[in-house]
C-alpha cells in the first residue's frame, strides 16, 4: 500500500538549511491503522504532507498503491490527491460558506461527477457519519465533533485508498475525541487504511501500530494491541 | 476546453463565492459600473450635442460663403474711398467660370414687406429667389411646391410662405395653396408653405427672383450671394477668389478688404466640427480611462480576496483541485463581476440618457437632441470589458496557484 524508502527533506531557513526528515523508511499494508507520534519539530507533519502529496521530498522513494510519486506536476499531484487520498485536519478545514453536504461533495466535483451523483454520494457519506439531518447546515452551525465528522465524510467521499488524519482530535474535548476515534476504528474495521498523526499517547493507543519519530528519524515502530473505544 | 462554461456547477461555484461576501462584491462592481455609466453618459451627451448641431445646420449646404457689398476703403483708379459698389447679376457668370471648385452661385434679393389677407396682416421679409436656393438650403415643404423655372421665366406672381406667415394671416387648418395674399399691395398666389429651419437666412416669403426685380425695380442689382464649393475644394480659397474677381470687375483696389463683406459658413462649420471631434475624443478618453480604473479595481479586490481565501484554495487543492481549476474559477469570478457590473452600467447609463433627454432634450431650443449611444459601441465596450476582466483576473489567479497547498493550509 505504502512504501517509503530513505526519504529526506530539508527546509531552507535563510542561509542554513534545516534537515527535517533524515532517511525515513516506512511500509504500511492495506487495512493498517498507523499512528505517527512525535513531539513538535520531530518531522511528523512534514512526513504526513509528503505522504499526502502536499509537499515533495528532496530524495528517496515514495510508492503509493504501486504508483511512484515523483516529479509530479501540479495537475498530476492534484489528480493523485483526489484519487488516492482523503484528508482529515486538526482544524477541520471546511469551507465556511458551503453547507455540510456541499463540503462533502467538493472532492467529487473535482472528480468531475455530475451534480446529482455528487449529492447522492455526499448524502450517503453524511448518513454514514450520522449527520444526514444536518446536511443543509453551515459549518458555523455545527459543533466541533460534528464538523470533524463532516470532514471525515468529505475525506471518504472520493473513496480514497488512504485516509490521512493530522491531529484529528487536537481541537476536540475528550468525549468527542473518543467519538471520532471510535468512528475511525470502525472505518478501519471496514478495511480502510488510516494514517494518523498525533502527539497524544491515548489516541495513539487506539491505533494498531505506532511509529515514533524524533528529530527526523524513526526511533520506534511497533505493532500494539488496539485499545477499542 | 470551454465545456465548463455551460456547466451549471461552474457558475454555482462562482456565485457561491461571490454571494458569500455581498458587500465586497457590490463594492467591487461599483468601479466598473461607474466607468461604463460615465462612458455612456458622456458619449450620449456628445452625440446629443452633435445631433443638435446637425439639426441646426441639417438642411444647409455647409461648405458655403455669403458675400455682400459694403463700401470701399481705398481710392482706386480715380475713384475715391467710401464708394458703395453693387453686386450685379451680370457679373455672376464671370465668378462661376473663373473660380475653381464652385458648385453653385445663388443670387438673392431681400426686402421687408407688408402682407395682407382679408382682415389679417403682418410684416415679414420677402426675398427674390431662384429654384436652386432649394439646393443649398433645403426647404421643408409642408404643402404645395417650391419656385420653379417657369415662375422665373414668366415673372409669375406666386409666393412660397413659411409657417409663421401662414399662422399670421391664415386661420388654423385653412388651406393656403391657391389663395391670394397682398404683398405691398400686389396680389400673389400662394403655391407652397414650408417649415422654417433653425438655420435659415433670408425671408419668410419667397417670390421668383425675376418678379422681385420687377416689382422692386432692382434692374441688374442683387442683394447678396451665396456660393457653395465642391467638397474637395477649400471654401476659404473660393471666398478669396470670388471676392478678388468682384473687386476686379468693380474697379476696386485688389487689397481693399472692406468693399465686399462675407461670412464663411464653411470655415465656421469646420471649426465647430473640430471642436466636436475634440470633445468626442475627450469623452472617449475619460470614459475608457474610468472603465480601465474600474477593471483594475476588480483585479485589486480579487487580489485581496485571494489572499483572504488562501486557506480555502489550499483546502480545494488538497481535495484535488488542479491549479487550472483554481485559476479558472478566479478568472470567471472576475469576468462575471465585470459583465454584471457592465450590464448594470449600461442599463443605468440608459436611464441617465433618458433623464438628460427629458431635462435638456425637449422643445425647439433643446441643448441636446436625441442623446444616444449606438448599440454597437455598447457591445464593443462590453467585449473590451470582458477581455480586460479576464486579463486582470489572471493576476490574482496566478498568485492563488503560486502558493504551495501546504503553505496555504498552514495559514490561519
Amino acid at each position: 500500500m505504502l512504501e517509503i524508502k530513505n526519504l529526506n527533506k530539508s527546509y531552507k531557513m535563510g542561509d542554513s538549511s534545516l534537515h527535517v526528515l533524515k532517511g525515513i523508511d516506512l511500509y504500511a499494508k492495506s487495512g493498517e491503522m498507523v499512528a505517527i507520534m512525535g513531539s513538535s519539530g520531530s518531522g511528523k507533519s512534514t512526513l504526513l504532507n509528503i505522504i499526502g502529496i502536499l509537499d515533495e521530498a528532496d530524495s528517496g522513494d515514495y510508492i503509493l498503491d504501486g504508483v511512484e510519486i515523483k516529479n509530479l506536476n501540479e495537475k498530476k499531484a492534484a489528480n493523485y490527491r483526489n484519487q488516492f487520498l482523503g484528508f482529515v485536519f486538526q482544524s477541520f478545514n471546511l469551507i465556511n460558506y458551503k453547507n455540510a453536504m456541499e463540503n462533502v461533495a467538493l472532492p467529487l466535483y473535482y472528480q468531475g461527477l455530475k451534480r446529482k451523483e455528487r449529492q447522492e454520494k455526499a448524502m450517503f457519506h453524511l448518513e454514514k457519519v450520522g449527520l444526514a439531518d444536518w446536511a443543509k447546515h453551515l459549518p458555523s452551525e455545527l459543533s466541533g465533533g460534528q464538523k470533524q465528522r463532516v470532514a471525515i465524510a468529505r475525506a471518504l467521499a472520493s473513496e480514497p485508498k488512504l485516509l490521512l488524519a493530522d491531529e484529528p482530535t487536537g481541537a476536540l474535548d475528550t468525549t468527542t475525541s473518543s467519538e471520532i476515534m471510535q468512528f475511525l476504528q470502525q472505518l478501519n474495521d471496514e478495511g480502510k487504511t488510516i494514517l494518523l498523526v498525533t502527539h497524544e499517547e491515548d489516541i495513539a493507543q487506539m491505533c494498531k501500530r505506532i511509529v515514533r519519530l524524533r528529530d527526523g528519524v524513526i526511533i520506534e515502530d511497533t505493532k500494539i494491541k488496539q485499545v477499542r473505544v | 476546453m470551454f465545456k465548463f462554461l455551460f456547466d451549471i456547477d461552474t457558475w454555482q461555484e462562482v456565485s457561491d463565492s461571490l454571494t458569500k461576501n455581498k458587500v465586497r462584491t457590490v463594492i467591487t462592481m461599483i468601479g466598473v459600473w461607474w466607468g461604463i455609466l460615465l462612458l455612456i453618459g458622456l458619449l450620449g451627451s456628445a452625440r446629443g450635442i452633435e445631433n443638435k448641431f446637425n439639426s441646426e445646420f441639417g438642411d444647409f449646404a455647409t461648405n458655403s460663403v455669403f458675400i455682400w457689398a459694403q463700401s470701399t476703403s481705398r481710392p482706386f483708379k480715380g475713384f475715391q474711398e467710401g464708394r458703395r459698389p453693387r453686386l450685379k447679376f451680370s457679373q455672376l457668370d464671370n465668378i462661376r467660370n473663373n473660380v475653381p471648385g464652385i458648385e453653385l452661385v445663388v443670387p438673392r434679393n431681400q426686402n421687408q414687406a407688408q402682407v395682407v389677407r382679408k382682415f389679417l396682416s403682418g410684416n415679414f421679409g420677402v426675398s427674390g429667389d431662384f429654384p436652386i436656393l432649394d439646393k443649398i438650403q433645403k426647404k421643408n415643404l409642408i404643402s404645395g411646391r417650391w419656385i420653379n423655372q417657369n415662375d422665373i421665366d414668366l415673372n409669375k406672381k406666386i409666393v412660397v410662405i413659411n409657417d409663421d406667415v401662414y399662422k399670421q394671416i391664415f386661420e388654423k387648418d385653412e388651406n393656403a395653396i391657391g389663395e391670394y395674399i397682398t404683398i405691398n399691395n400686389i396680389n400673389f398666389k400662394v403655391v407652397g408653405v414650408f417649415k422654417q429651419g433653425n438655420f435659415d437666412f433670408g425671408g419668410a416669403m419667397h417670390i421668383p427672383f425675376t418678379t422681385f426685380q420687377q416689382i422692386y425695380n432692382q434692374g441688374d442689382n442683387i442683394g447678396w450671394l451665396t456660393i457653395t464649393g465642391k467638397p474637395e475644394y477649400s471654401i476659404k480659397q473660393i471666398e478669396n477668389d470670388a471676392k478678388l474677381i468682384l473687386r476686379n470687375m468693380n474697379q476696386i483696389h485688389p487689397k481693399d478688404n472692406r468693399a465686399f463683406g462675407s461670412f464663411n459658413l464653411g470655415e465656421r462649420f469646420e471649426q465647430f466640427k473640430g471642436f466636436l471631434t475634440g470633445m468626442q475624443f475627450l469623452t472617449w478618453f475619460v470614459g475608457i480611462a474610468t472603465l480601465i480604473a474600474g477593471v483594475f479595481a476588480i483585479g485589486n479586490i480579487l487580489l485581496i480576496t485571494v489572499k483572504e481565501r488562501t486557506k480555502e484554495i489550499g483546502i480545494r487543492r488538497a481535495l484535488g483541485a488542479t491549479p487550472f481549476e483554481i485559476k479558472r474559477q478566479i478568472v470567471l469570478e472576475a469576468v462575471f463581476l465585470t459583465i454584471i457590473a457592465g450590464i448594470f452600467g449600461i442599463i443605468s447609463g440608459g436611464w441617465i440618457l433618458i433623464a438628460l433627454d427629458s431635462f435638456f432634450g425637449q422643445g425647439a431650443e433643446a441643448t441636446l437632441v436625441n442623446p444616444s449611444v449606438s448599440i454597437l459601441i455598447v457591445f464593443i465596450s462590453l467585449i473590451i470589458l470582458v477581455i480586460f476582466g479576464t486579463l486582470i483576473g489572471l493576476i490574482p489567479a496566478g498568485r492563488a496557484t503560486s502558493i504551495k497547498p501546504i503553505e496555504a493550509l498552514r495559514e490561519e
